[in-house]
């Protein structure tokens, strides 16, 4: 073909231009709906407890990405230093994702677990008192702001339409699964718990209340990060225990 | 057809129109909405709307003929202004926050000075609001000149350049206050997004409205590569933002996609914000300013084709370089490398074609810093669209990936390429614009070249010592068999590296400011002081009515 015909007709230039430029996003993207291995579910995987979305959307909010990952990848010094490598799963309830593209702290997508609520406090309100070295910035305000949890149902509605199965029931509770994670040897507790196995129930901030503080929601998310597998029984070669 | 007045009275009654239905969209939201950012925003599309209002009433559209036998420079001056201010407020904060990584006191441990919230800011502060603004100003001064036809559109071209600084007020002062999707180069929340789509497809039909009235039987090169740029970065931006909002009334939303999906629209998104925002774009801009500023005809034409082509087809591919090694099938992240690998050819080609225009005036690298400007971008572009392709190979990314090389890799992109062309670019067109007859000073260009470009090499440099240290620290093995350092010791080894980068950014940031001066002294009229050393270079005649040119074929 002549390439002026092109030159001359902006609306023929414009349509090419857009079949060009759309193959490539379609063979890459489109797929990864369908195929297994991008969309299996794996055992213990389920939606943030709604605490522990807060605490994610604090953590979005603040920008933490900008310089923490949460992807170990498949290397042998990555697995060493961070745990067994992210599985696609483990991020299926994650909208955003947060796999990060920097590494200025550490990889945190298993974080959970690997220090103390106490530890979090204080390296929260100020890093370099616990890490010298460190040059994360310090969240003070963290600890005093209280949590705004009055949306949550209305957080989780939105996340269902997006196709996180967050049930009618865990709707309506939404709220008061908030204050029941923070709430420990209480009957809301127990129901929070058969609503989302493995949650963590404490103070997570240390300051005993009903309240809960923005620290509390970072906190039960942090030390959730990557607990839901068990890596103990996970076969990558089998059924994946579905 | 009706006669001219009316069509006229109705595209003013209809901008009226348009003017106080947003301003009182504005106020429900003001009053009606969930949050305080969404309140405050509110309040400013309020006043935006009331403003643009207020002047469209007070400036009733004549329908003088004079307009038709003129270009339309108002919206550009507009952008190249906004393009200067924009750049010192995005090297500023860029600035900031690379102190910040070395002095972590200077955080102030406070939600709107902290580093996770001004990030954002830098990078949206130069890739969209000082190159955007850019683009902007170019793209409309190309396009009429090239087409020999004036803007399609009396206010739309406005609305596209005062709607695009409202764009990057509403998603700037939202990432200070905590609104973001969480994505990154994608944080804008879901209504500032609409906002930008909105203006973007006014942007789209504006540039493809003068392509219909030009005169000239041919489409210009730059300006294929301005049409490939505007289309694509639509479909990017609309597929990659698809969210749902908590609340109509509410900043919050989340996005359509989860996990390794979100992950492969994002990074399918971002590395084509380089691709095409960053690249196709300026290239463009390289395709006009080049041989307008050498008086030199482009090296190659079939070249040109064979790069537009190939370029665009290939960059949308490359984006899952950024994932290699995690979730995302194995096949896609080979397909990724494969095509960045390819992508270095159309890369090349390109830099060929801008650096060879110069053939027969290569002295002018030598007398004039404007040149400089533009072909060390060209540089610039040719050296990192080769580290680009080198660090997307798997075994390479393992190390340099999650480091500060891949920052250096983008720095040299960003500050050598974009960053450089757009300087050469506004020194050529500020007088063209305000009609001067020179710069009001070569010597400060000359100041700017050098002060910038040795800022470059530090920023550069230091970023290859520290982003390939920490890869190796991190996986360093001891005899016995054990990682041999912990995250913080590599933290600590960095903060050298980190000094460096931030000086040399110093000296960029100090590059913009002279630039800032120089622009201003030269609209405002000042006698330019060293006039005799300004090299001759005219600007595209004026739009002259009459048959169109025949081309010599």
């Amino acid at each position: 073909m002549n390439h002026a015909f092109l030159e001359k007709n902006s609306i023929v230039l414009l349509i090419a231009i857009l079949i060009v430029v759309a193959i490539g996003g379609i063979v890459e993207i489109a797929p990864l709906f369908l195929l297994h291995s991008t969309i299996e579910k794996v055992q213990g995987m389920r939606p943030y407890a709604p605490l522990e979305l807060a605490g994610r959307d604090i953590y979005l909010r603040e920008g933490c990405y900008n310089c923490h990952s949460q992807m170990i990848r498949s290397l042998r010094d990555e697995v060493e230093r961070y745990g067994h490598y992210s599985l696609a799963a483990e991020s299926m309830y994650d909208h955003p994702f947060q796999w990060g593209s920097k590494r200025t702290g550490p990889d945190l997508a298993r974080v959970g677990g690997k220090y103390s609520d106490n530890w979090h406090v204080e390296h929260m309100i100020s890093p370099r008192s616990l890490v010298p070295e460190s040059v994360m910035p310090g969240y003070p305000f963290l600890a005093v702001r209280k949590l705004e949890f009055g949306d949550m149902a209305a957080r989780m509605t939105a996340l269902r339409l997006t196709g996180v199965p967050y049930s009618d029931e865990m709707i309506a509770n939404a709220s008061a699964d908030v204050v029941a994670q923070i709430s420990p040897d209480t009957k809301e507790a127990e129901s929070l718990v058969a609503r989302y196995p493995k949650a963590q129930v404490r103070k997570f901030d240390g300051v005993p209340g009903a309240e809960p503080t923005e620290l509390d929601a970072l906190i039960a998310y942090l030390q959730m990060l990557g607990t839901l597998v068990d890596f103990t029984e996970f076969d990558a070669a089998g059924p994946n225990l579905r | 057809m009706p006669p001219k007045d009316e069509v006229g009275a109705f595209s003013h009654a209809m901008t009226l129109l348009t003017a106080i239905v947003g301003a009182l969209l504005g106020l429900v939201i003001t009053f009606a909405a969930m949050d305080e950012v969404m309140r405050l925003h509110g309040l400013i599309f309020v006043v935006f709307c009331a403003l643009c209002g207020y002047y469209v009433a007070t400036h009733p559209h004549r329908a003088d003929p004079s307009e038709k036998s003129s270009y339309m420079d108002g919206p550009i001056k507009v952008a190249t202004i906004a393009a200067v201010l924009w750049g010192v407020v995005g090297f500023l904060v860029g600035d900031i926050i690379a102190w910040q990584l070395a002095y972590p006191d200077l955080n102030f441990n406070l939600p709107w000075t902290n580093f996770g919230r001004l990030r954002p800011v830098h990078t949206s502060a130069v890739i969209f609001a000082f190159g955007g603004n850019v683009l902007l100003a170019t793209s409309l001064y190309v396009v009429q000149r090239t087409s020999r036809a004036r803007i399609a559109g009396y206010w739309a071209p406005w609305f596209v350049v005062w709607g695009y600084q409202l764009f990057i007020v509403l998603a700037a002062s939202g990432y200070v206050l905590g609104v973001t999707e969480g994505r990154e180069y994608a944080e804008p929340e879901w209504y500032v997004d609409i906002w930008l789509t909105i203006v973007w497809v006014v942007y789209l039909l504006v540039f493809l409205g003068t392509l219909w009235k030009r005169k000239e039987p041919h489409i210009y090169v730059a300006n294929w590569f301005f049409l490939a740029f505007i289309v694509t970065i639509a479909m990017l931006h609309i597929v990659n933002n698809l969210s749902v909002p908590v609340s109509l009334l509410g900043t919050k939303s989340y996005s359509l996609f989860s996990g390794v999906q979100d992950a492969m629209t994002q990074w399918w998104y971002g590395h084509n914000a380089v691709g095409f925002f960053l690249t196709a774009g300026f290239l463009g801009i390289m395709y006009y300013f080049i041989p307008k500023r050498v008086d030199r005809p482009i090296y190659s034409y079939r070249l040109s084709i064979v790069h537009f082509w190939s370029l665009i087809f290939l960059y949308i591919w490359a984006g899952p370089h950024h994932l290699h090694y995690t979730a995302l099938p194995d096949w896609a992240q080979t397909l990724g490398m494969t095509f960045s690998i390819m992508l270095w050819m159309p890369s090349w080609g390109g830099m060929i074609n801008g650096l060879m225009t110069l053939s027969g005036a290569w002295d002018r690298l030598r007398t004039d810093p404007v040149v400089r400007l533009l072909v060390v971008s060209v540089a610039f572009y040719g050296m990192s669209t080769f580290e680009g392709p080198l660090m997307s190979i798997k075994s390479v990314n393992s190390l340099s990936h999650y480091t500060d090389w891949t920052i250096g890799h983008v720095h040299s992109g960003a500050l050598g390429w974009v960053g450089m062309v757009s300087f050469g670019a506004i020194y050529c067109m500020v007088p063209w614009l305000w009609t001067r007859r020179g710069l009001y000073s070569m010597r400060l260009v000359e100041w700017h070249f050098w002060v910038a470009t040795i800022g470059l090499v530090l920023y550069v440099s230091s970023m290859w010592v520290s982003g390939i240290m920490q890869g190796l620290m991190w996986r360093a093995y001891d005899k016995l068999g054990f990682l041999k350092y912990s995250f913080v010791e590599t933290v600590e080894a960095t903060h050298w590296p980190y000094v460096i980068r931030a000086t040399g950014g110093t000296l960029f940031l100090l590059g913009g400011i002279l630039m800032a001066i120089n622009v201003w002294r030269t609209i405002r009229g000042d006698e330019s002081v060293d006039m005799a050393e300004q090299p001759d270079t005219a600007a595209a005649p004026e739009l002259r009515p009459g048959a169109a040119a025949v081309p010599a074929e």
